[in-house]
């Protein structure tokens, strides 16, 4: 049942636990310990409400920014990505393929303490070589889910096909 | 002033129009109404078939097609029967492209039917078989399944119903709106029945991808006997959330497809390009898009059937389709009575079962092309109707 238990939290993280276990087929107690065990184990790694920040008075910034990194011998990349992964700002960090390093998400208030954040902390850090900050504009999906105006249900009430 | 009733056929003027349009249109009216009344997917048509349609466009692909439809698409079509339901139809004179399932079905009945044949209709079900039969000239046979046959076509049922003028029975499993399919066992019985008969079977399997629980859904085609008396009615809508795109097909003996060709080529000529484009990318490329909506039907089938019988309202397991069939016979009151009070005092949309035929008198449908939050709240108000009526 895992699998088809992470896919549907995947989905929808608010089934209940009743829900969960009449769709799988599972008594309840089963799936809650299949949850709690997921969790102990870090595979299930959090639930978190998927918010339309623009649709708020109060909004967020946030920024891709590539950095460039010289690795440490031994180490390689996880000493400087788990520094950048500390700060409150820093949204995500990948290491990535291709023409740099790690791909960091940064959120912040104002495009001026996002910009002041890369320059003052990220940049400064010993074996960063450089960055590029790139602002998100609008987002129009997030964690598969589109960010438009919903459409009515135009299917209507009733019918008998 | 013309005389109207005069002007207009008297076999259309004598089919009777479903008879709770009053309340369909009510419900379609009503504000805030929790429907769980529409039996068309909730999801959209997946992006990849979407696109290919809007790419076939741009290329200006918008000609006629053959009549039969694009070969490509038959072939297709072919290979898919082939892989899913162990079926074998020559893409080039046994498959024929149509405006939706119905086309395909009206048209067959058509071409099967003289004047005064019957055709045995399972009841419940969808509600097109009835006029469709009497337009063609033909008589109407009703066959009544039973909940406690799990509304499946048995073998005694079927032999009471056929006359030396039985000319068709229609199988249409798996079944809007009782979710019932017939097993293999189940088509190797009715096999028997039609053995040395020279009736054939008109088989609507529109809702065979939606097929859940132990096996998959069996095609009578794939029954050995079968195959030279059935003729199999499929199409997009179900399956691929293709409702819109208005595509179908029919599949069987050439004999037949000749003849059903013959009438869609004057009264049709081909199913729109467009679509037919959009299915062959359908057929090849969208398994995963059809296995994660079966995935989510299933849930949502699981939730909602638990769901009344937890609330009193005895619900057997649908195997197929995406409907629920629950009894409301607890109540005390009749399948449009429960439907109309239900609508008035909690605005919940159900489809009251004789809608489909006498014999869902005692049950409502409801469908679960709804999101779980939906459905829990449709059943939240449900509760709260039967709980005031104790």
């Amino acid at each position: 049942m895992r699998r088809k238990l992470l896919k549907m939290l995947n989905k929808n993280a608010r089934l209940s636990i009743a829900d969960l276990a009449v769709a799988l087929g599972e008594t309840e107690a089963a799936v809650a310990n299949e949850i709690k065990v997921l969790e102990e184990e870090g595979i299930l790694r959090g639930y978190k409400a998927l918010i339309d920040w623009e649709k708020m008075d109060h909004s967020y910034v946030s920024a891709i920014i590539e950095l460039k990194v010289t690795p440490k011998v031994g180490r390689g990349f996880e000493e400087i990505a788990e520094r950048v992964a500390q700060y409150n700002e820093v949204e995500s960090v990948y290491l990535m393929s291709g023409t740099y390093d790690l791909n960091v998400v940064v959120k912040a208030k104002t495009f001026q303490e996002v910009a002041m954040f890369v320059a003052k902390e990220l940049s400064t850090i010993e074996s960063v070589t450089s960055t590029a900050t790139h602002f998100v504009l609008r987002r129009y999906k997030e964690l598969d889910v589109p960010l438009a105006v919903k459409e009515p249900d135009e299917r209507g009430t009733i019918s008998l096909c | 002033m013309l005389n109207y009733e005069q002007l207009i056929s008297r076999t259309i003027q004598e089919i009777q129009p479903s008879g709770i349009r009053k309340y369909f249109d009510i419900a379609n009216t009503m504000q805030d109404v929790i429907s769980l009344g529409v039996g068309e997917p909730d999801f959209l048509t997946p992006w990849r078939i979407r696109n290919t349609a809007i790419r076939t466009l741009e290329a200006g692909k918008t000609r006629y097609s053959s009549n039969s439809g694009l070969l490509e698409l038959r072939k297709e079509i072919s290979h898919y029967l082939e892989r899913k339901y162990d079926l074998s139809y020559h893409a080039e004179d046994e498959i024929l492209i149509t405006v939706g399932g119905s086309e395909a079905i009206d048209a067959c009945i058509r071409v099967l039917t003289n004047p005064g044949d019957e055709i045995i209709i399972p009841q419940p079900s969808y509600v097109c078989y009835e006029p469709m039969a009497k337009m063609a000239g033909g008589v109407p046979v009703i066959l009544e399944t039973k909940a406690e046959n799990d509304f499946k076509v048995t073998p005694k049922e079927l032999l009471e119903k056929i006359t030396p003028r039985t000319k068709i029975l229609i199988l249409p499993y798996p079944c809007n709106p009782t979710g019932a399919i017939m097993e293999r066992e189940d088509l190797e019985a009715i096999e028997k029945v039609l053995h040395d008969t020279n009736i054939l079977v008109l088989s609507d399997e529109i809702y065979a991808e939606l097929t859940f629980g132990e096996g998959r859904h069996v095609s009578p085609a794939s029954i050995p006997g079968m195959r030279e008396r059935t003729v199999v009615i499929n199409g997009f809508s179900k399956a691929f959330s293709m409702t819109g795109w208005r595509l179908g097909y029919a599949c069987g003996p050439k004999e037949i497809l000749k003849q059903v060709t013959k009438l869609h080529q004057f009264a049709i000529m081909c199913a729109p390009t467009t679509s037919q484009h959009a299915a062959i990318e359908a057929l090849r490329n969208c398994d995963e898009d059809v296995a994660d909506m079966i995935a989510e039907y299933d849930m949502r089938r699981r939730v909602i059937v638990k769901g009344f019988n937890d609330i009193g309202l005895t619900c057997r397991e649908p195997r197929g389709a995406f409907y629920a069939f629950p009894c409301i016979r607890s109540t005390g009151m009749s399948s449009e009575e429960f439907c109309e009070k239900l609508l008035y005092a909690k605005h919940v949309a159900l489809v009251p079962g004789p809608a489909f035929g006498q014999g869902g008198e005692g049950f409502v449908r409801a469908s679960y092309c709804y999101s779980i939050d939906h459905i829990h709240e449709a059943l939240r108000r449900t509760k709260e109707f039967l709980d005031e009526l104790k």
